[in-house]
């Protein structure tokens, strides 16, 4: 290994004095807090808001821009009728890293369907938001796009995600009314399944069906 | 008398009230001013009703916490001294500023009111006694905390603090020599007349050198960046470790009163105190033989107003400079202190005292 020898700068007169030197970062202070104090006093009267008199994000009031392959709250896709595009296929539950996915297949009335979830459970708290489920999904169900950051709470369980919050980002806990018409299971301890598919006019979801089917052959 | 006791008593209420307001208004200053140099925008989330104003409460939101934080005595501490160092440090931050002339006389009626609490002949004396007196408090801090890192930061504050003392007080030697006074007021009055006319004769430009090694020393003695070892709250502990709630924050307040003694002082002995250049106590006069005549009572309130626009300028310029300069290391700072000010201000004083023997020889 060869020895480099660095020669240190040695400090000039000039710079052994302090004064200058201290005066030149003055300098460059002051112009940053004057130029600042020119531009918020603008601001205040509503004058030069294209000139940005600071680099930071008002958080709370102002988001920033997300990538669009940016991975933030899961969402579920949703058919026509509004029931979920989800099939029942296991494979995100089957790849999810951490295991945060829980899902209870129920058959569908329609033959062109396959299942359909009966719950859909997704444990924020365990998941790493690794994307994967998204990945994997075959009928594109599944999506990391609703732009939700600030996912905070004040214990575990509110960490946890059911069909309902999953279907409809908008919804906060706690949960109002369930509005969801097909059978499927309202709360995790029971084991009751509420609604029919008769509510759901089934002729569209037949349609639906039919019409991917011509898509793919 | 009883009428002069009540003047008084006005004039020192009057005076700590805005001493104090403008130290709570310091801690706004600090963050706005850090934050608009750092192209950031600075605490702005107090609000009273959804109401901001520019983040002003948040001073309010700080006093708030303070007094309802708990206090918290170290096991085995002194609890006497732990109690009154804090009282010690603000004590005698506040008592320097009696002496501090911030007008000219206001005559009313037949009264002549020195705008000053007390006259003091050896005001200058008096100042740097008050400010070295502070040095108890944080020496006490230290010693009554059982702390080994607080004994340190004490000790490193009394080390930094005397040393510099030194060096203020022999660079204001110069300027006592030029005007011939330790009574701040008579030293103001004596920087109103003018060199031929168009330069005011302020200790500035007396003595500029001396006011270099005052604003450095001054720095010191603030106890703030880039001389904050005493405190380096981030991450060399300082004194007031083990202090909590308003204990702390008397300690907080105290840097703030001594930034805003040293900005008067130097406004004092540097920069005319309530002098305005041009206005002489009948009126403005200037060069070209225009004159504006004014009552006593504007004169007194220019002189005041000019006064604590200068204060003001020099706070804003301690602040720029904490938040310019990074911290000294403290080898460098005892050379500095030692071999840099301390004979800069010796030399100062030796020409100071030899020009004027030779210009009074002259004359």
């Amino acid at each position: 290994m060869a020895i480099k020898v660095v020669q240190r700068p040695e400090l000039t007169f000039w710079e052994k004095l302090y004064l200058p030197q201290i005066l030149s970062g003055l300098k460059i202070t002051s112009a940053h807090f004057f130029k600042n104090l020119f531009l918020h006093t603008f601001h205040l009267l509503g004058l030069l808001k294209h000139l940005p008199a600071s680099v930071t994000v008002q958080y709370p009031d102002q988001l920033r821009p997300l990538m669009s392959r940016f991975r933030s709250r899961h969402r579920l896709t949703l058919r026509d009728d509004n029931t979920p595009r989800c099939v029942g296929c296991m494979l995100c539950e089957t790849v999810c890293p951490a295991k945060c996915i829980t899902i209870v297949p129920g058959e569908h009335p329609d033959p062109h369907i396959e299942k359909y979830p009966v719950r859909f459970d997704i444990d924020l708290g365990i998941c790493v938001y690794c994307g994967y489920c998204v990945e994997v999904c075959p009928e594109d169900a599944i999506r990391m796009d609703t732009g939700i950051l600030d996912i905070a709470a004040y214990s575990r369980e509110e960490m946890q995600l059911d069909i309902h919050e999953l279907m409809d980002p908008e919804l906060r806990k706690p949960l109002k009314d369930c509005n969801l018409k097909f059978p499927h299971q309202c709360t995790k301890e029971s084991s009751e399944i509420e609604g029919t598919w008769t509510t759901i006019e089934s002729p569209t979801s037949i349609e639906t069906g039919k019409a991917r089917d011509e898509n793919t052959s | 008398m009883i009428e002069v006791l009540i003047i008084k008593l006005v004039l020192a209420g009057l005076v700590f009230f805005v001493i104090l307001n403008f130290a709570g208004l310091h801690t706004w200053a600090e963050r706005k001013q850090s934050a608009l140099i750092q192209d950031r925008i600075g605490a702005n989330r107090a609000s009273i009703f959804g109401f901001r104003f520019l983040g002003l409460f948040h001073g309010l939101a700080d006093a708030v916490k303070m007094f309802t934080k708990e206090d918290i005595i170290p096991k085995g501490a002194d609890k006497t001294l732990h109690t009154l160092a804090p009282l010690f440090s603000v004590f005698f931050a506040l008592v320097a500023f009696a002496a501090i002339p911030f007008g000219d006389q206001l005559v009313l009626g037949d009264m002549v009111i020195q705008l000053q609490i007390a006259k003091i002949d050896a005001a200058l004396l008096y100042v740097f006694a008050m400010l070295s007196l502070g040095v108890y408090g944080v020496i006490l801090a230290g010693f009554a905390s059982r702390n080994n890192y607080a004994i340190l930061g004490g000790l490193r504050a009394t080390a930094q603090m005397i040393s510099y003392e030194i060096a203020l007080g022999v660079s204001i030697i110069g300027v006592i020599l030029v005007y011939g006074t330790m009574d701040l007021s008579e030293l103001v009055r004596g920087q109103g007349h003018m060199i031929g006319g168009w330069i005011p004769f302020w200790g500035i430009v007396a003595q500029p050198v001396a006011f270099l090694i005052f604003l450095t020393a001054a720095l010191a003695e603030t106890k703030r960046l880039p001389f904050d070892l005493p405190e380096g709250e981030s991450e060399i502990i300082g004194y007031f470790v083990e202090y909590s709630g308003m204990k702390f924050g008397m300690f907080f307040l105290t840097d703030f009163l001594e930034t805003i003694m040293l900005a008067c002082l130097a406004t004092t002995l540097f920069f005319g105190g309530w002098q305005v250049p041009f206005l002489m106590p009948d009126g403005f006069h200037f060069p070209g033989g225009m004159e504006i005549l004014v009552p006593n009572l504007v004169y007194v309130l220019l002189g005041v107003l000019s006064f604590s626009v200068k204060v003001i300028l020099f706070c804003w310029l301690f602040m720029q400079l904490r938040w310019t300069l990074p911290r000294f290391r403290y080898d460098q700072l005892m050379t500095l202190g030692w071999k840099g000010l301390f004979p800069i201000a010796l030399i100062n004083v030796m020409v100071t005292a030899i020009v004027i023997a030779i210009l009074e020889e002259a004359t």
